[in-house]
């Protein structure tokens, strides 16, 4: 990928990892790594994989094969140590929409084992950050979709992780929610995190982002925006995405 | 924030703190979603109160009750029925939590809780002890509405009966959910009606006291010494009267921990509605 520093271990590392539901391939041996301090785009369509990619990375389903390493630890093994690290927005919704801002802030401090003076304290931060800390105490019900997204970027972000999964965190949102949230998490890259950011939204790459093209469970390239154009041949990274899906359709029907 | 920012964080391990935090976080979560979920609270109620006002009260003249222990006069058939009443809003309570916890309709909640980087373990015990703290209030509150209505137990009762509470609830919870890992007949609540609750409510003590179910049908009896609910409903039964029923409270613990155990190396959440729905 663009800068890797052979010292420090890649921020994830996912190596030959493959997952099936019954017959059916949802991953096939996959393998990319995402730098330190960098936004990397996991582009995809619908049903590439990447949201099972995800469940993989944070545990939530077992892996059948291969390895995902976070900072260096093996989530299956040290996943305590890979999980610390990470900060998680799911593609639906998970804030509760009974409670408060602040009260699903908290919560999610306490799984991190992080206290309520110290999450309070946190979590006004964050919220300020985005222009919320007027609504902390209103039900998250009655936040717009972008507000809700905002706060589980906020939320992710309150046990100061490492790294930040986000899996397709714009759906649904209009153009300028989904501007603030391009912007707000290129800002954390900034401030050193590192970001896998799933989409299926090609305009959601800027020129300067790590690209992997995932597509029917296929790693099909990955690098620097550039460096994937240059494998597809292509001028931009929109006919580069379909050279290459269009490609890999092909490469599969002969096959 | 800088990578800096985190490298004064522990690095292995978790304080016991940590556990203590995640532990009351959980549970204050559970109880906060509790109050906004009032319907399920009167109809957690409405259920055991229907018993004993209608079905009890026809009953009444029917079934004699003979002196058995913990009672010490000869009892209403209500004041028999009530313990095993209080063990119906926990049985109803342990599958409601367990069947959202597996198949789940509070998706995005388990999500949120196992991608804590706390042990997984101690994640769905934490789950599963919230389940059982908010359970206490609505016995209690049934208490209440029964003490209205003169059924009354000795005070030490009404505090005795909190840790055979703990217990019981922790077990129908653990058991919920390690039968809803394992059977794909439990995925919704129609099933665990079915195959769990109704079966385990009347094959036990509940209703009617175990010599007279041995009259009955001997064979009965034994499913119903077997039944672990049985067990449970005695040690709330004896707890109310401020007396320990040690064969239950063994029973009764044996099978907490069996259950908490299975069901946590049962629980898989690829498996169920969290890997379908949770595919893009």
């Amino acid at each position: 990928m663009a800068v890797e520093n052979p010292e420090l271990p890649p921020t994830l590392a996912i190596e030959g990892v493959s997952h099936r539901y019954g017959a059916r391939a949802a991953l096939i041996d996959v393998t990319f790594s995402v730098a330190p301090s960098r936004f990397t785009v996991l582009l995809g369509l619908n049903g590439a994989g990447k949201s099972t990619l995800f469940s993989l990375i944070t545990r939530l389903y077992a892996i059948q094969r291969g390895h995902i390493r976070i900072f260096g630890h093996d989530v299956v093994r040290t996943s305590s140590e890979a999980l610390r690290a990470v900060g998680v927005v799911f593609q639906p919704r998970t804030l509760d929409l009974d409670l408060s801002v602040v009260q699903n802030l908290i919560y999610h401090a306490a799984l991190h084992g992080i206290g309520k003076r110290q999450a309070r304290a946190r979590a006004n931060e964050l919220l300020e950050s985005i222009a919320l800390s007027q609504r902390a105490h209103d039900k998250v019900r009655n936040l717009s979709g972008g507000q809700m997204r905002q706060v589980e970027i906020a939320r992710a972000l309150l046990h100061r992780p490492r790294l930040l999964l986000l899996d397709e965190p714009t759906v649904g949102l209009d153009i300028k929610s989904r501007a603030a949230i391009l912007a707000h998490v290129h800002k954390m890259v900034a401030e050193g995190v590192s970001v896998l950011w799933a989409t299926h939204l090609i305009d959601e790459v800027a020129h300067d982002d790590d690209v992997v093209v995932l597509h029917e469970g296929r790693v099909l390239a990955h690098g620097a925006v550039a460096r994937v154009m240059a494998i597809a041949g292509a001028q931009d990274i929109r006919s580069a995405f379909l050279a290459l899906t269009q490609a890999g359709k092909v490469a599969h029907d002969l096959a | 924030m800088s990578a800096e920012a985190v490298s004064g964080q522990r690095l292995t391990g978790f304080a016991p703190g940590e556990y203590a935090i995640c532990l009351k976080g959980i549970v204050w979560r559970e109880g906060l979603r509790f109050l906004h979920q009032r319907e399920r609270f009167v109809a957690a109620l409405v259920r055991p109160l229907v018993w004993l006002f209608i079905f009890a009260a026809g009953f009444r003249q029917v079934l004699g009750m003979s002196i058995i222990p913990p009672y010490e006069t000869y009892i209403l058939y209500e004041v028999y029925i009530t313990p095993g009443l209080m063990l119906l809003i926990q049985l109803f309570n342990g599958m409601q939590s367990s069947l959202s916890m597996v198949y789940d309709r509070e998706m995005g909640n388990m999500r949120t809780l196992l991608v804590s980087p706390l042990p997984r373990w101690f994640l769905l015990a934490a789950k599963l002890v919230a389940g059982m703290a908010v359970s206490l209030p609505q016995v209690y509150t049934f208490l209440a509405i029964a003490w209205l209505w003169d059924i009354e137990a000795p005070a030490i009762g009404y505090i005795a009966i909190l840790p055979a509470l703990a217990l019981s609830g922790l077990m129908l919870g653990a058991l919920g959910m390690l039968m809803s890992s394992i059977s794909k007949q439990l995925e919704n609540f129609a099933g665990a009606m079915n195959f769990v609750i109704f079966p385990m409510f009347f094959a036990s003590s509940a209703l009617s006291p175990l010599w007279r179910v041995r009259e009955g049908s001997p064979s009965l009896y034994y499913v119903c010494e077997l039944n672990p609910f049985t067990h449970a409903v005695e040690l709330v039964r004896f707890a109310l009267y401020g007396q320990i029923n040690w064969i239950s409270l063994a029973v009764v613990g044996g099978c907490t921990a069996l259950f908490m155990v299975g069901a946590i190396l049962a629980y898989d959440p690829s498996r169920g509605l969290l890997a379908r729905r949770g595919e893009p």
